[in-house]
């Protein structure tokens, strides 16, 4: 289990961007963080990630306090962040440099047909495309089989068709495996899509607002009254979240207004 | 002897081509950018189903040679027709047979080699202090502080004003003339190496962070690969810094070298033994540099380069 205690962040310059944050995540679940811009989202995550540390409060995984990166948490950002240097395959063996090279190989072999980029194997980043590369990054961050896997908006740099395809293939991956995912995203869609919780931020100094669990069986129909209902009620926690009055239905509808960023 | 003093190097700090750039007469040190097209209007993948044909590949290179090739042989007729002496500015036929009179009296090679082992060793002690120096630089914020301010201050002064200074602590002979080539090959490699650090992506370390690399560890799979390409072009900077400082090396003072070619052929009035150093020295130049690039082409293969090399 992850535990978030009173996670606070002040950076030096003195702005307070994440106040007393407290969430508990059981492993295999799969959370989705949702909120204004600037709501320290990112801060979270790379606290949690132990890329910053935080300036008071403590994460703790399975009862191990986490202050810097450790073997058993990746991380996506929202740029896939390939070493340009390295084939595809020597990217997504990135990680597994401590293994002999012929178990390396295969982990890699393996992941690479799992990410359906078997063909790519020896080309160089720079001849993928976005969401290609994004699929990389996934795959160079799970092949060391993390426990929690933080994505920070891994999709919002892609068009909504590979954004979809992306999130299916990553439920199909997280399947696998079942290891925690915590997502931050700016896409209601994707949030209701993928999580079994959202927690909704506020900001000024960030901090948890609202809690909505997903009660919706797998794969959802993205179509269906159900899940629009559970949009509709995501929405209208992050529009109380940022003091606006809740919209009109007619706002909530549309595939647009989804992302309402 | 001030002339040579303009070309001191101006490299901002930092910055992979703004270093390359701040050299417009060494444009050659970017043979990346050169195609048919305005560097602009390129697209990233070059028109590869036109490169093929071989008229093509053979055609571009040929283009460049155009020019001097019809200047030399204009100028050849011009003197073969008698409207020139061609005394002081003799025929290409001429310089050429100067060459192999040379190289039949075996002078030209010993020639050769002295001037090749003074760029050698100046270009090797240069490469090595401006590389070590420049990677604490670039590293060690510490250090920057320390050290960089200095750099720049005698990076200020014209290389050649050391040259007297040189002659009396170590010499006329060999000591100062490689002295003063490694020290205008040491700035370039210097600035080249401290930018090249302090410009590599921070978001790419961090995945070196997230995968818990070692300090070690995070130098060789991340920082090496990420500063490699700026190396290659300050060694190449570097490098033609050093044939410019071997001829103010072996103008001032030698009894062999190109160099002292150029001032022998200047004090008994020939000419064409003046043009053919020259025409050595280019030679010379492009080969070495042509050396640097081919060794570190199989490490820089994964580069988005425009055109990729091709026209080079
Ligand atoms: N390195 C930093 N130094 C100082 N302030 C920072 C730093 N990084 C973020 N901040 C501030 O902290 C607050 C939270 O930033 P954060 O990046 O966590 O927001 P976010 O929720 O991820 O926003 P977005 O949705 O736009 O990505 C912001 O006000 C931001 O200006
Ligand atoms: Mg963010």
């Amino acid at each position: 289990m992850l535990a978030l205690d009173r996670v606070s962040k002040t950076y030096p310059n003195g702005v307070q961007a994440l106040a007393r944050f407290s969430a508990e995540i059981k492993q295999g679940e799969i959370v989705a963080i949702i909120g204004g811009s600037g709501c320290g989202k990112s801060t979270l995550l790379r606290a949690i990630a132990g890329l910053d540390s935080a300036s008071a409060g403590t994460v703790t995984l399975d009862s191990e306090a986490i202050g810097s990166p450790h073997a058993k948490i990746g991380i996506i950002f929202q740029e896939p962040r390939l070493l340009p240097w390295l084939s595809v395959a020597d990217n997504i063996g990135f990680g597994l440099a401590d293994l002999p090279a012929a178990e390396r190989r295969e982990k890699v072999a393996r992941a690479l047909a799992r990410v359906g980029l078997a063909d790519k194997a020896q080309a160089w980043p720079r001849e993928l495309s976005g969401g290609q590369a994004q699929r990389v990054a996934i795959a160079r961050a799970l092949v060391p089989q993390p426990e929690v896997l933080l994505l920070d908006e891994p999709f919002s740099a892609l068009d909504a068709f590979t954004r979809r395809d992306l999130q299916d293939h990553l439920l199909d991956l997280w399947a696998d495996t079942r290891p925690t995912l915590i997502l931050v995203t700016h896409d209601v869609d994707e949030a209701v899509v993928l999580a079994d919780r959202v927690l909704v931020m506020r900001p000024r100094p960030g901090r948890l607002f609202d809690q909505i669990e997903i009660n919706l069986g797998r794969p959802r129909d993205r179509n269906s009254p159900l899940f629009e209902n559970f949009k509709r009620s995501v929405l209208t926690s992050l529009d109380r979240s940022l003091d606006r009055n809740v919209p009109d239905r007619d706002a909530t509808q549309g595939p647009g207004q989804a992302m309402w960023w | 002897m001030s002339r040579f003093a303009q070309h001191e190097p101006t490299l901002p700090l930092q910055g992979r081509v703004r270093g390359a750039l701040a050299f417009p007469d060494q444009t050659r040190f970017l043979p990346a950018m050169i195609s048919d097209a305005p560097v602009l209007q390129q697209t990233s993948e070059p028109a590869e189903s036109a490169a093929p044909s071989r008229l093509a590949r053979y055609a571009r290179p040929m283009l460049g040679i155009l020019l001097p090739l019809i200047l030399a042989l204009a100028w050849e007729l011009v003197v073969w027709l008698g409207w020139s002496n061609g005394r002081l500015v003799p025929p290409p036929s001429r310089v050429f047979a100067t060459i192999t009179e040379l190289a039949r009296s075996g002078e030209l090679v010993p020639h050769i080699a002295a001037t090749l082992w003074r760029v050698g060793l100046g270009f090797a002690f240069g490469v090595i202090a401006g590389t070590v120096l420049g990677a604490i630089s670039g590293y060690w914020s510490l250090a920057r502080r320390l050290l960089d301010p200095t750099v720049q201050a005698l990076r200020a002064i014209p290389s050649l004003a050391w040259v007297p200074l040189f002659i009396l602590w170590l010499g006329i002979f060999e000591t100062s003339k490689i002295a003063l080539i490694a020290v205008g090959v040491f700035f370039p490699v210097y600035l080249g190496v401290m930018g090249a650090i302090l410009s590599v992506d921070r978001k790419i370390v961090e995945v070196g962070r997230t995968f818990r690399l070692s300090g070690f560890a995070m130098i060789r799979r991340i920082l090496l690969p990420a500063v490699l390409p700026a190396y290659v072009v300050s060694l190449r900077v570097g490098l033609g810094l050093g044939w410019m400082f071997v001829v103010a090396a072996e103008l001032i003072g030698a009894s062999e070298g190109l160099g002292y070619l150029l001032l022998d052929g200047q004090q008994l009035g020939k000419p064409a033994q003046i043009l053919a150093a020259i025409v050595i020295f280019a030679i010379l130049g492009k080969l070495t540099d042509w050396l640097i690039e081919v060794a570190a082409a199989p490490f820089l293969r994964w580069q988005d380069a425009f055109g990729r090399a091709k026209g080079a």
